[in-house]
């Protein structure tokens, strides 16, 4: 069996006598010899280990808002806030503890969390730095398309909740996380660098007793993951945690195979201002895809509009109050009519479905507010759906983007990251209290038995209302305009609609066996 | 079933009495196979600290008589022999011990539990048991004392076949937390003559493959300290365990190769209870495992009907 034999490694020489006394049944011709060096060596050789300062517990690739909830979240465990964390990001925000000014205009770098995600970072006491910025809770949410058939309203308070989740701004959230670890006494080290290839050093899984190891290859970190840096660093450690996005470099180089396909669609992102306060969430399914308005706070909304990539870049490069114009058309009368709202006398062919009605099902169309004008750059991303066939292998874990990237078209796509980063950390626990090796499969299949479902539903879910939108035909535009009626007079399904977005079920149908 | 093992305890009993040494009579299946393998001055001498007051050649020639009183012992043989031909598998979690490799977190979990809780350790510490010294008897590859060392005790593993001890070295070696762990070719009752003591003792799956489940609750019990802890865990020896761990898990589902266990072997719980009792430990608490074919995962429970696990206390 072939051991790779790390160079780098201070070795005793008088550690051989160790290994020698450790091997009880050949020590009869050495009983003598080995009787007398054994305390002072074995002190020595528990030394060499604990000296080295590149050999951590756990190592994050990519300190994003996923990987830095992660690190959070292992701090704020009992089991494992002993843990030694490295992560590894060369983006130079990481180091400085960045203020952000109040007088800042809102970034349009968004997130939409959900109630599950406020409950995950209250847990590992990040959302307290949350709240000290802009952030913005809505309770109330409306989607219609083009064709004018039918509308939903969402309340919060269909399911005696009072938010339907918080738009927050990335930067926010990252620099909320970072806070949040910096005022712990964790041990974590920032890499500031790239990761350029990663080794697993051989295990033991298919230890022969025949072979006879040299002193040196016991000695070697054989149940680590090296991993090198584009500065030329080095370090080990037990498991390599992915959360480097879309492109993820751990991915690659770990062989994870993944299915997807590109969207033919951009999406372009902006702030905008209004003349009054907005706390609700508007999405108006068009053609070319859907256009999203999303409260922030302060009067300012962001937009996010999807459509072909030609058009994406003609609306980035127009000047700002043509921009401004066609936005107020594409959510207001453009493209097609406003649904007609059901007036409380009519006679409505869902009463007797309706059971304990909804307080939303009652509300009335409304036109969003009008945009008065842009308030940042314009930024144009492109979509597409990705997925890793596995989540983990030996030593090696993906989280958030780098597993899953998903149409932004329900605000998911942080949020099911964000899981991935509870999940994990709770299973890591989980195998600390029974003495488990971290980086074992085993353990980590664990995360991933919990999370492949869930994400792979949602994605599903969110593909579906893709492709079941892009489609201008009679037919399917009656059959979406009852699904529009269905949700908003149906009442069990509108609130299992709200419950699954907002994360508090994991899967869209009650299934006992699976959840 | 119960009145003919306990016939035949009586009978090794009598046979105790007419002059053989006692002590190695329990584990005379496992000598035999190691003497086949080793000169007895290895076996002897193995663990370097301890107090070198065994009498080699006495043991020998004691074993020996054993040998001819013995009652046939061909299939502990075979048994001992199909352990030695997988050693090299131990660590291949989908090998031939996956089902092992995931009862560990749920047998983990119950000693972790009931430890913390009879020594007073913190529950949320991730190394509650600092300061412990803790015996695995027969410990195989070290799949149990691992996580053991990992949780902070000291930790010596014995196991009587020499190939699963260096296998178990070599694994333990390759990280630091794990590579403290002293694991010596012995048995229970040579422990005992070297007069060790440990905080706990832990013998899990193991008494269903000894001779003379009596005297080895007697050798486990020599080994705990006063106040200490000994942790057994087992199959019952009941209908449902014939269906389950011989019938489902040898002949049907291939989990264990056949001839692993012997029912007749078994022991049910108030029999263990019963024979640590008279070796003067009380069992406080018990617990079965229980597997769900439709995640894959064994967990806790009140069941007791197919492998259970018991935690007693030794009386001062």
């Amino acid at each position: 069996m072939n051991r790779i034999i790390v160079g780098r490694l201070s070795v005793n020489v008088s550690g051989l006598r160790v290994l020698q006394r450790s091997f009880c049944s050949s020590v009869a011709e050495k009983a003598s010899s080995s009787n007398s060096g054994q305390p002072s060596s074995e002190s020595e050789v528990k030394q060499s280990f604990t000296n080295n300062d590149d050999q951590y517990d756990v190592a994050v690739v990519g300190g994003g808002m996923v990987g830095m909830a992660l690190a959070c979240s292992l701090a704020s465990m009992p089991l494992t806030k002993h843990l030694s964390v490295a992560i590894i990001d060369s983006n130079p925000a990481l180091g400085k503890s960045n203020f952000i000014k109040k007088e800042d205009p809102p970034d349009p770098r968004v997130s939409t969390v959900t109630p599950a995600t406020i409950s995950f970072f209250k847990e590992i006491g990040a959302w307290q730095y949350v709240q000290q910025h802009r952030h913005a809770y809505f309770d109330k949410m409306q989607v219609w398309d083009y064709t004018g058939l039918g509308y939903t309203k969402y309340n919060a308070r269909d399911v005696n909740k009072e938010i339907l989740g918080c738009v927050v701004e990335n930067k926010v959230l990252h620099s909320s996380l970072l806070s949040c670890m910096q005022n712990t006494e964790f041990r974590k080290t920032i890499y500031p660098s790239r990761l350029t290839s990663m080794a697993l050093l051989p295990s033991s899984s298919s230890i022969s007793v025949d072979s006879t190891p040299s002193a040196t290859t016991l000695f070697t970190k054989g149940h680590l993951a090296k991993l090198d840096l584009s500065d030329g660093k080095s370090l080990y450690a037990k498991l390599v945690v992915g959360a480097d996005g879309g492109k993820s470099r751990v991915r690659e180089l770990a062989g994870f195979k993944t299915t997807g396909w590109s969207y033919s669609q951009n999406a372009i992102i902006c702030t905008v201002e209004h003349n009054k306060e907005n706390y609700c969430a508007w999405q108006r399914f068009l053609p070319a895809g859907p256009i999203a308005l999303l409260p922030i706070g302060d009067n300012f909304s962001n937009i996010v509009w999807t459509m072909n990539p030609k058009d994406a870049s003609d609306c980035k490069s127009m000047n700002e109050d043509d921009f401004v114009k066609i936005l107020n058309h594409a959510l207001d009368y453009g493209y097609g009519p406003h649904p007609k709202s059901i007036s409380s006398g009519s006679v409505d062919m869902f009463s007797w479905f309706r059971g304990d009605a909804t307080l939303s099902a009652k509300e009335c169309f409304e036109v969003p507010p009008r945009v008065v004008k842009l308030a940042s750059e314009r930024m144009v991303f492109p979509l597409s759906l990705k997925h890793a066939n596995n989540y983990v292998s030996k030593r090696v874990v993906l989280i958030g983007d780098a597993a899953h990237t998903v149409h932004p078209l329900a605000g998911q796509g942080v949020n099911l990251g964000f899981g991935d980063a509870s999940t994990l950390s709770r299973i890591i626990a989980e195998g600390i209290a029974v003495g488990a090796d971290i980086g074992e499969v085993s353990l980590l299949k664990k995360y991933e038995a919990e999370r492949k479902p869930a994400n792979i539903v949602m994605m599903a879910v969110l593909d579906g209302f893709q492709k079941a939108y892009s489609v201008d035909f009679g037919p399917l535009n009656i059959l979406r305009a009852a699904a529009f009626h269905g949700a908003q007079y149906i009442s069990p399904l509108k609130r299992n609609i709200i419950s699954y977005a907002s994360g508090e079920q994991r899967l869209p149908l009650p299934l006992p066996l699976f959840t | 079933m119960g009145s003919n093992s306990i016939s035949k305890m009586a009978a090794r009993h009598l046979r105790i009495l007419s002059g053989c040494n006692g002590a190695l009579l329990s584990v005379r299946f496992f000598s035999d196979s190691t003497l086949a393998q080793e000169p007895i001055a290895s076996t002897a001498i193995d663990s370097a600290s301890v107090s070198p007051s065994i009498n080699t050649a006495e043991n020998h020639s004691q074993l020996n008589n054993n040998k001819k009183h013995s009652a046939p012992s061909s299939l502990k043989h075979a048994e001992l022999a199909k352990f030695s031909a997988i050693a090299d598998t131990w660590w291949d979690s989908e090998g031939p011990y996956k089902p092992l490799h995931a009862l560990n977190p749920t047998r983990l979990a119950f000693i972790r539990s009931t430890l913390c809780r009879h020594f007073r350790k913190d529950p949320y510490s991730a190394r509650p048991f600092e300061g412990l010294n803790i015996v695995d008897v027969g410990c195989g590859g070290g799949i149990l004392s691992e996580p053991l060392a990992r949780m902070g005790a000291t930790v010596t593993g014995i196991d009587a076949v020499e190939k699963n001890i260096k296998i178990a070295r070599l694994h333990a070696d390759l990280d630091p937390e794990t590579s403290t762990i002293e694991y010596c070719c012995t048995t229970a009752e040579k422990l005992v003559e070297e007069q060790r003591k440990f905080d706990a003792v832990i013998a899990s799956e193991v008494i269903e493959h000894v001779a003379d489940p009596a005297e080895f609750c007697k050798s486990l019990s020599a080994l705990t300290v006063s106040e200490g802890a000994t942790v057994i865990s087992t199959i019952n020896r009941s209908m449902r365990a014939y269906a389950t761990a011989i019938i489902a898990a040898e002949h049907i589902l291939h989990w264990l190769p056949k001839g692993t266990h012997q029912w007749s072997s078994f022991l049910t719980p108030e029999e263990l209870v019963l024979i640590l009792q008279r070796a003067s430990i009380d069992v406080k608490e018990m617990a079965g495992f229980v597997y769900n074919p439709l995640t894959g995962r064994w967990s806790l429970s009140d069941d007791i009907s197919v492998n259970f696990i018991a935690f007693g206390t030794k009386n001062s």
